[in-house]
């Protein structure tokens, strides 16, 4: 288990790694400026556009990708868990973990 | 710092964060305080970054090294698993509260309230260790329903040293509190999280770290699809951020187990001073 997550890390790590070596060494964008927020950056917000730009190369795209399997990382913890008091049958507990997988998943697919 | 005054390229400033990413990765190792507290005020003062991409970048490093190193912990038997998940609910809960009104707070208000959580973080009271037993016969008591006592490896190498949990309502009160300040700072608020632990639920101290551990990436986790939403996370900062964090508190966990802390401690604790009263200076001023 303790495996699964730190390999979950790592694979993350590695994603963004390779999407930035081709945000810095293929793509060679212009240093970005990021003494004033600019919200409308937020277009990579939403998580199907990520997929969509990812798979045509696009390096911040990929970065992100590894950012979302990073954030999956804890969820599939308290997944694997909850799985786990299932099999157990301590129904206490699948009642628990299930919460904060409600709301591990709200915050990530709903936040506004 | 940015591109346009210098003429830095992309590459060196990537690898001037990348640096002093390290750096923060390696000294919230070794104080015990995680990357997140150590790189906004980095990232906000030497890098003039917005906060709001500080914050951004600094979440994703938390749950990076929060479930890079709670894998050992729980393979030793120490965490909890139970008593995280049930504050979890807290927590979480608080975590998506706070990410929702942090766009309403101003940046000078979060830099000065993550000031003063820094200065709670290094100056907190040192947890003591104690076991508190449950007394037999009476009422069930919150933690035997909710089935959060547990045991460890002894300290004498053979069998269990068991324990038990008090005062629940409290810890899942402060968890709550530990969410919103995540959620509000992009920080793992791991020192609030063992303040709930250990003083409030009064669970040995070594099951109460690494069972904080476990919960900082669950609960920066449940904030940061907020983020994401909102643009805080730039992948251009972020990318050098996580993986110098990363690798920081990697090395910096290496090292704690090997080097003599205390002196070291000391000269951290100063730097961390600093680096909190120049926070809420500078929120204070308006200059975050």
């Amino acid at each position: 288990m303790g495996r699964l997550l730190k390999a979950g890390v790592f694979i993350a790590a590695g994603v963004m790694l390779a999407g930035g070596i081709v945000y810095l060494f293929v793509e060679r964008q212009p240093p970005p400026d990021y003494t004033e927020f600019h919200s409308d950056a937020a277009v990579l917000g939403s998580i199907s556009h990520i997929f969509r730009l990812a798979l045509r190369g696009n390096a911040a795209a990929i970065i992100q990708i590894g950012t979302l399997l990073m954030i999956a990382t804890p969820v599939a913890r308290v997944a694997f868990a909850a799985y786990a008091y299932l099999r157990s049958h301590d129904r206490m507990y699948v009642v628990i973990s299930s919460i904060v997988l409600v709301l591990l998943l709200y915050g990530i697919f709903f936040g506004t | 710092m940015d591109g346009d005054e210098i003429g830095v390229t992309a590459p060196e400033f990537s690898a001037l964060v990348l640096a002093g990413s390290f750096i923060a990765g390696g000294l919230g190792a070794l104080t015990g305080l995680g990357g997140g507290v150590v790189i906004i005020p980095l990232l906000t003062l030497v890098f003039h970054v917005d906060l709001r991409y500080a914050i951004g970048a600094s979440l994703i490093s938390v749950i990076a090294t929060s479930s890079g190193s709670a894998a050992a912990y729980v393979r030793d038997g120490y965490s909890n698993v139970r008593i995280g998940l049930f504050l979890e609910m807290a927590t979480s809960l608080g975590a998506i509260l706070g990410a929702a009104i942090a766009m309403l707070v101003p940046t000078h208000g979060l830099a000065i309230l993550f000031g003063v959580v820094l200065l709670y973080s290094a100056f907190a009271a040192k947890p003591h260790d104690h076991i508190v037993m449950e007394k037999s016969g009476g009422a069930k008591s919150l933690a035997t329903r909710f089935k959060l006592n547990g045991a460890f490896p002894s300290q004498t190498g053979q069998g269990w040293t068991h324990y038990s949990v008090v005062r629940v309502p409290l810890g899942f009160a402060i968890m709550l509190i530990a969410g919103i300040l995540s959620g509000l700072l992009g920080i793992g608020s791991g020192a609030v999280k063992v303040l709930a632990m250990d003083q409030a639920m009064r669970i040995p101290f070594k099951v109460s770290t690494t069972t904080s551990n476990f919960m900082i990436g669950v609960t920066a986790a449940a904030s940061a699809g907020i983020y994401l939403k909102r643009g805080y996370v730039d992948p251009g900062l972020a990318m050098p951020v996580m993986l110098g964090v990363l690798a920081g508190s990697l090395v910096g966990a290496r090292m704690l187990m090997a080097a003599s802390v205390s002196r070291l401690r000391l000269i951290f604790r100063t730097v961390i001073l600093v680096l909190a009263l120049e926070m809420i200076y500078n929120g204070a001023t308006g200059r975050i």
